[in-house]
């Protein structure tokens, strides 16, 4: 074999191993949409599915659902759930109330994250309508109700992995959304190297 | 096991022009030489080993007693346990094993005459240095950067580490992982590409082997660690959320890209070691490796499982009961290919004309402490003794065993092993095993009784804790000092090497040291194999 052989071998095999450690980078990347939808699909993490129609017939076996309510401390807002539990037939829709009340004098939005425990319920809890499907901006001081309606996959009673559950506790955290973070100047507080403290307009 | 026909011409004849080293300036800094970039990695590796241990020592002082007394609060505290853990696991186990012995032996034992690209070689360690002064600078601005080596937002976010140093660390990270790409890329062209007519893989020494399988995690594993800082860094600064749950984001999910490569990287730390111990035994009880073809295979499917058991360092991060018994089952399987190398270094002394000079003494320490620390993994292994011992000293105890321990004790067993290859110049026998000894008492009492600490419930990451524990802390205390008196005889050993005048011959070992680097001279030629060896 010739040097110059060699060399092209070298050279071809390079460019792929290149290849391969550029598409190690990529999937990273590919793994922050595939991670969300693997989420959504299998329930994972305690992920709640997101509409559809309770079945005509409720179940038999009763859950009760307790309510959590969490705040960032940079969200001035105070936020709890209007009742502690409710409890119904699987397969039944129902209906909750939190209230959040802006003590700024100022407007602000936040956004909620959301999840059940324990979190192998996650595929069979369905919500209709929530407040945690949108951002929420409350004008200052202002007082608002917001509902939530969900139910239970019946099938929860059925599945050997999940017919243990007789109590769901469905949570949420409020955070400041970054843009009106980024508005009220509370990046102002995050190190002089970033967004506008750095003269960026 | 290799024998090469071809007898190597090292006159520094004129008309063997092959010789001709080139000026100080061209040969160390533009340098192009595989044997003298494997010296540079070493030196590199060892003054980082200084600043790094330094900074352990640093830790053990201010944790001699309850309450702070070196430290002025956690945040420096967490700066500098960050920094010895990056500084440790990218700047001196990686260069000495990887790129030290690595680039000096495996282009001589597969019978190449040099790397497939010298001058992708000679940027990889470029790349290093800078990295590494960044990461040093950064304990310097601000507050540091003190998320801990696994970087974990919303820790790492500019909430937490608030300045620039977070983002010094994290550009450190990216530039000692582009040259830990382009090495692993050079590495598998080298050995798949350049070998010497006759030495098939099956004949290829372990070290090459374990070189090959280590090339492999690199280029799958760093890359990923790539992308998942680079999200944290545009997360900082550039107003993404990734990470952060207020724009939509998870930071659990920095964790799955992490530890996806995080987990790779504690093979890619300890794999070569596995080659460079393989040789010692052999060498030293003079019989031919036990169960070659296991071994190498062993080592390969440590390395393939090692891809899908990443979340077994996420226990406690919310992951269901199902997912839990999967990683923890995958975990253990690993345990099954680790002691096939066990036993077959066990079986490889065993019967054999043992002979214990320092390298051998290293490498049965190695096999003791790394069986030491196997055996708690296994332990830690179990999901649900996690939950309790999660982040505790047990976790410590458990990995400085294996890498602390394990990892640097076949650095040290390599450097015993081929320094009189690498400098032609005999190591003193006598404060080899002098440091062999205080090394081997000061590591053991340094990290036996973090277990006892870890099961009492100490966690990682704190530079204080309840007097309760101050008894086991005092006796870890002592011997991190007694370790640190033996690399003082280390300094004391690599002195009196190199200004000794006792030249080697080219097998200094004797009969059991069968791999090509051995038939070559100590030091070898400026160039090797200019004419390829054929291997029979």
């Amino acid at each position: 074999m010739t040097d110059q052989t060699v060399q092209r071998r070298n050279r071809r095999m390079v460019l792929g191993l290149g290849g391969v450690a550029a598409g190690m980078a990529g999937l990273s990347f590919a793994a922050v949409p595939l991670y969300r939808v693997f989420c959504q699909v299998t329930g994972y993490n305690g992920t709640t599915q997101r509409g559809g129609t309770a079945p005509a017939v409720a179940g038999d076996s009763s859950v009760t659902i307790r309510f959590n309510a969490t705040t960032q401390p940079n969200l001035p807002w105070r936020f709890q759930p209007e009742q502690n539990a409710v409890t119904l037939r699987v397969g039944e829709e129902g209906m909750a109330f939190y209230t959040a009340m802006n003590l700024s004098g100022a407007p602000v939005t936040g956004v909620a994250t959301y999840n059940v425990t324990p979190e192998k319920v996650g595929r069979y809890f369905h919500k209709t309508a929530c407040f945690c499907f949108d951002e929420q901006t409350l004008a200052p001081h202002q007082r608002v109700d917001m509902p939530v309606a969900f139910w239970v996959d019946p099938e929860i009673a059925r599945d050997p992995n999940t017919r243990d559950v007789s109590v769901i506790t469905l949570s949420y955290t409020f955070f400041r959304t970054l843009a009106d973070a980024e508005r009220a100047g509370a990046l102002a507080s995050a190190g002089p190297h970033v967004g506008r403290a750095a003269g960026i307009p | 096991m290799a024998t090469a026909s071809h007898a190597h011409d090292d006159g520094h004849g004129h008309d063997g022009h092959h010789d001709h080293k080139p000026g100080f300036v061209a040969r160390w800094l533009f340098s192009t030489n595989h044997k003298d970039i494997g010296t540079l990695y070493i030196i590199f590796s060892i003054l980082a080993g200084l600043i790094g241990g330094g900074l352990s020592i640093l830790m053990r002082m201010e944790l001699q007693s309850p309450g702070m007394q070196y430290f002025a609060d956690g945040q420096m505290w967490n700066a500098v346990v960050s920094a010895h853990g990056l500084i440790m696991v990218f700047f001196v186990v990686m260069p000495a094993l990887i790129g030290g012995f690595g680039n000096w032996f495996v282009p001589i034992m597969i019978g190449a005459p040099d790397m497939a690209f010298p001058r992708l070689n000679n940027i990889s360690f470029w790349l290093l240095v800078p990295a590494f002064l960044l990461l040093g600078g950064s304990m310097f601005v601000g507050q540091g950067a003190g998320a801990g080596w696994t970087i974990y937002p919303p820790l790492s976010t500019d909430t937490y580490q608030t300045g620039p140093a977070m983002d010094m660390a994290l550009f450190a990270l990216h530039l000692a992982g582009a040259s830990s790409i382009l090495g692993a890329a050079n590495f598998i062209t080298t050995i798949l590409n350049m070998r010497a007519p006759g030495m098939t893989l099956h004949k290829m020494p372990l070290f090459v082997w374990a070189m090959l399988v280590t090339a492999f995690l690199l280029l799958l594993a760093v890359p990923v660690l790539g992308g998942a800082i680079t999200m944290l860094i545009t997360d900082r600064n550039f107003g993404t959320a990734f990470f952060k749950p207020d724009g939509g984001g998870d930071p659990v999910l920095f964790q799955h890209l992490f530890w996806f490569f995080g987990h790779p990287e504690v093979y890619i730390m300890i794999l070569p070691g596995f080659g460079i111990i393989s040789h010692i035994l052999s060498t030293f009880s003079r019989k031919p490796i036990f169960g070659y073809l296991g071994m190498a295979y062993a080592m390969v499917a440590i390395g393939a499982v090692g891809f899908v058991v990443w979340a077994h360092h996420m226990f406690t991060s919310g992951i269901d009961v199902d997912t839990r018994a999967y990683f923890m089952a995958a975990t253990m399987v690993i345990a099954v290919p680790t002691g096939i190398k066990i036993f077959s270094w066990i079986a490889t002394m065993w019967g054999g004309s043992i002979r214990l000079d320092t390298p051998m003494l290293f490498a049965i320490g190695f096999i003791f402490l790394f069986t030491m620390g196997g055996v708690t993994g296994v332990v830690l292994a179990n999901a649900g003794i996690t939950q309790i011992l999660h982040n505790t000293y047990y976790v410590v105890a458990h990995f400085h065993y294996v890498l602390s321990l394990g990892a640097v004790y076949s650095i040290f067993a390599g450097f015993y092993y081929w320094i009189g290859k690498m400098s032609g110049r005999q190591y003193p026998e006598f404060w080899g095993k002098v440091h062999f000894w205080m090394f081997f008492i000061g590591a053991n009492v340094t990290f036996f009784p973090q277990h006892f600490l870890g099961a009492q419930g100490m966690p990682r990451r704190y530079g204080d804790y309840p007097d309760a524990l101050h008894g086991w802390n005092m006796v870890s205390s002592i011997g991190s000092y007694i370790s640190a008196a033996s690399v003082l005889v280390f300094l004391y050993v690599v002195w009196r090497t190199f200004t000794s005048k006792e030249q080697l011959p080219a097998n200094y070992w004797g009969e059991g040291a069968t791999t090509l680097e051995w038939q070559v001279s100590s030091p070898p030629p400026f160039h090797t194999f200019e004419d390829l060896p054929r291997v029979r």
